[in-house]
């Protein structure tokens, strides 16, 4: 998927993550704050890549700011973001498909 | 050298005689000689004690540099009193390389940190650290690791020597002009003084802090005129707002009540739910809310609780004067209905730190106690407790009194859910052992019930009642498999904080956390 604007999706809460994606410049940068960093950083990461390569994404600029969130969350909420982002989150969502 | 907990204890803390945890109980039956305070005659009669300022009074106590103050946290996060002090023998009076040695420190005292940063303060020996002061100490700039003991720890080091004390800061809700002390019946009141108490008995010099004077003789003092030195009058000792908050709420959380239904439960089904019966609880959601079941089960078999300690809050003394409990014995009070009450309500009695919980004394209270309910941060599959560092390794939390009744309770029960957030509060190993898993028996979840397989009797008991349990590895699978296996912290050779056990041996050190990097 083409990342074609800036788009946004979840909340800082406490269990939630803020995922906030715009237009890259050819590859896949992440800036990423955690509230549970030292042990779950690098599981956050890996969940984060993996969403966006099921997604076929592959140029965005994609900030994750998570409060504690468990792996379905942020997977939900970065789909959610990258479908905003390019004006698909409105119907046809393709449940059972790419969107596990 | 590896402790009884399989904690590695770095050789150069185990000289003048520390040793490594070896079980609890290990210390009975020794000898220990107390140390003596040396302390000023004031046989001249004296019509009034007042000084004008802290300054005036530390250079009356002949403060200086090198020197070791002590403070108590009745005020909790209300307190003014620690960096006054600090503030007025560092920037008044230009001492440096103090140390702190505080029953417990939190946020209020955030500006501490900077002293700390700055070398003045070269020594932290506490039961909480928090804030700031924890971030600062966890990064390594404190000039000596911190001391972290628990509750019945503290006096014992202090009564054995350990921790010797120059001069004793006691916050006063009210005082007289040569001293007497309580914690009620001013503007900032706390109620019990129990901390306060060995300090004053044990510390060469005693300097009383207050913000209102009352008619001498304030009685019954908590402490006495004949342990002080000077009576210093300021404007405030803290904001009684953050003292003791309103009446501590029971939780409405259905998940925090179903958890507390099932302590209920476990208490229930023990032999020593008897009429007469003894109880702590902490003032947590689900272990507080426990009160509210047991009531129901205490009815229900027509017993009474014979007496209560610890620290005491709203619902307790709801019990008292309902007599469904016939003593409650306090350390520390948490709201203002506790505050109201200690001293007032018949058999509403207070004690000192060491009467409640030191291990070295002759029996302290916890020793006589059946069941405490207690939460924790984390626990591991060796039933060992966490209540001071974060998950990111960071000093955050304090002991208080979790090792102390634990070791001397019958039955010690962990109330926690399963995980909160992403964190997985049943674990593989705890970040820092607080309690140590010899002295914990049963912990109760929101995803079922584990027994320490130390204590066969009381699975017998849980069975015959036909309450379900599964082991502590189940419990710690489930966790991990709803927010995955945790990364291991990475940490730095320096040790910022030392654990002692309540016995005064080594449980467990905090070393420096290495600076976090993705890559």
């Amino acid at each position: 998927m083409i990342i074609s604007k800036p788009a946004i999706a979840g909340t800082v809460e406490s269990s939630d993550a803020l995922v906030s994606v715009e237009p890259g410049d050819g590859k896949i940068e992440l800036t990423l704050t955690s509230s549970v960093m030292n042990q779950y950083g690098r599981q956050i990461r890996e969940t984060v890549m993996e969403t966006l390569k099921r997604l076929d994404v592959d140029s965005v600029k994609i900030n994750v700011v998570d409060k504690g969130a468990l792996d379905c969350t942020l997977k939900a909420r970065v789909e959610c973001a990258v479908f905003r982002s390019c004006d698909a989150s409105e119907k046809d969502i393709p449940w059972g498909g790419v969107i596990q | 050298m590896k402790n009884y907990v399989g904690r590695d204890i770095p050789d150069f803390l185990l000289v003048n005689g520390k040793e490594v945890y070896q079980g609890k109980n290990y210390m009975d039956g020794k000898y220990l000689k107390k140390a003596s305070p040396c302390t000023r005659r004031f046989e001249k009669p004296q019509e009034s004690k007042i000084v004008p300022t802290l300054a005036d009074a530390l250079r009356q106590c002949g403060a200086k540099s090198g020197m070791t103050f002590s403070f108590h946290h009745h005020l909790r996060d209300g307190d003014f009193v620690v960096n006054m002090v600090m503030k007025a023998a560092i920037e008044e009076l230009g001492l440096d390389n103090l140390t702190i040695a505080a029953s417990s420190l939190g946020a209020a005292h955030d500006p501490i940190a900077d002293y700390i940063e700055q070398g003045k303060v070269v020594g932290i020996q506490t039961s909480g650290i928090r804030g700031r002061m924890g971030e600062v100490v966890s990064a390594g700039k404190l000039k000596t690791p911190a001391i972290i003991r628990s509750h019945g720890g503290r006096p014992r080091a202090i009564e054995g020597g350990e921790v010797h004390i120059d001069i004793a800061f006691i916050a006063a809700p009210t005082s007289d002009c040569v001293g007497n002390c309580r914690g009620i019946g001013g503007k900032s009141n706390c109620g019990s003084m129990g901390y306060a108490m060995t300090d004053a008995k044990y510390a060469d010099h005693v300097v009383v802090v207050t913000d209102c004077l009352v008619d001498f003789p304030n009685m019954p003092a908590s402490v006495e005129a004949i342990d002080v030195d000077a009576v210093v009058m300021v404007d405030s000792i803290g904001n009684p707002k953050k003292i003791a908050s309103a009446a501590a709420r029971i939780s409405q959380n259905p998940r925090d009540l179903m958890m507390a239904e099932n302590v209920a439960k476990v208490i229930a089904s023990t032999p020593y739910f008897k009429d007469g019966f003894s109880f702590q609880t902490g003032v947590g959601g689900p272990s507080l809310a426990a009160n509210l079941f047991l009531e129901k089960y205490m009815d229900e078999r027509n017993i009474k609780m014979g007496w209560a300690i610890g620290g005491i809050c709203g619902p307790m003394v709801e019990l008292l004067k309902k007599g469904k409990v016939g003593k409650v014995i306090d350390v520390q009070d948490f709201d203002l209905d506790a505050v109201n009450s200690i001293n007032r309500t018949p058999n509403h009695f207070e004690m000192s730190a060491s009467q409640y919980a030191n291990p070295a004394n002759k029996g302290a209270f916890v020793n006589k106690l059946d069941f405490v309910v207690l939460a924790a941060l984390e626990i591991d599959t060796g039933f060992n407790v966490n209540v001071l560092t974060g998950s990111d390794g960071v000093l955050r939390g304090a002991p208080g009194g979790h090792p102390d009744t634990a070791a001397g309770s019958k039955c010690c029960i962990i109330v926690t859910p399963l995980t909160r957030g992403r964190m997985a509060t049943v674990c593989e190993h705890v970040v820092t052992v607080t309690t140590p898993g010899d002295c914990v028996d049963v912990l109760v979840t929101d995803y079922g019930i584990a027994v320490n397989p130390l204590r066969p009797d009381l699975i017998e008991c849980l069975d015959n009642a036909g309450i379900p349990h599964v082991s502590i590895e189940w419990l710690k699978d489930k966790a991990y498999s709803l927010v995955g296996r945790p990364d291991e912290l990475q940490w730095e050779d320096k040790v910022v904080a030392v654990l002692e056990a309540r016995d005064g041996t080594i449980l467990d050190v905090v070393r420096k956390i290495k600076p976090f990097t993705l890559e």
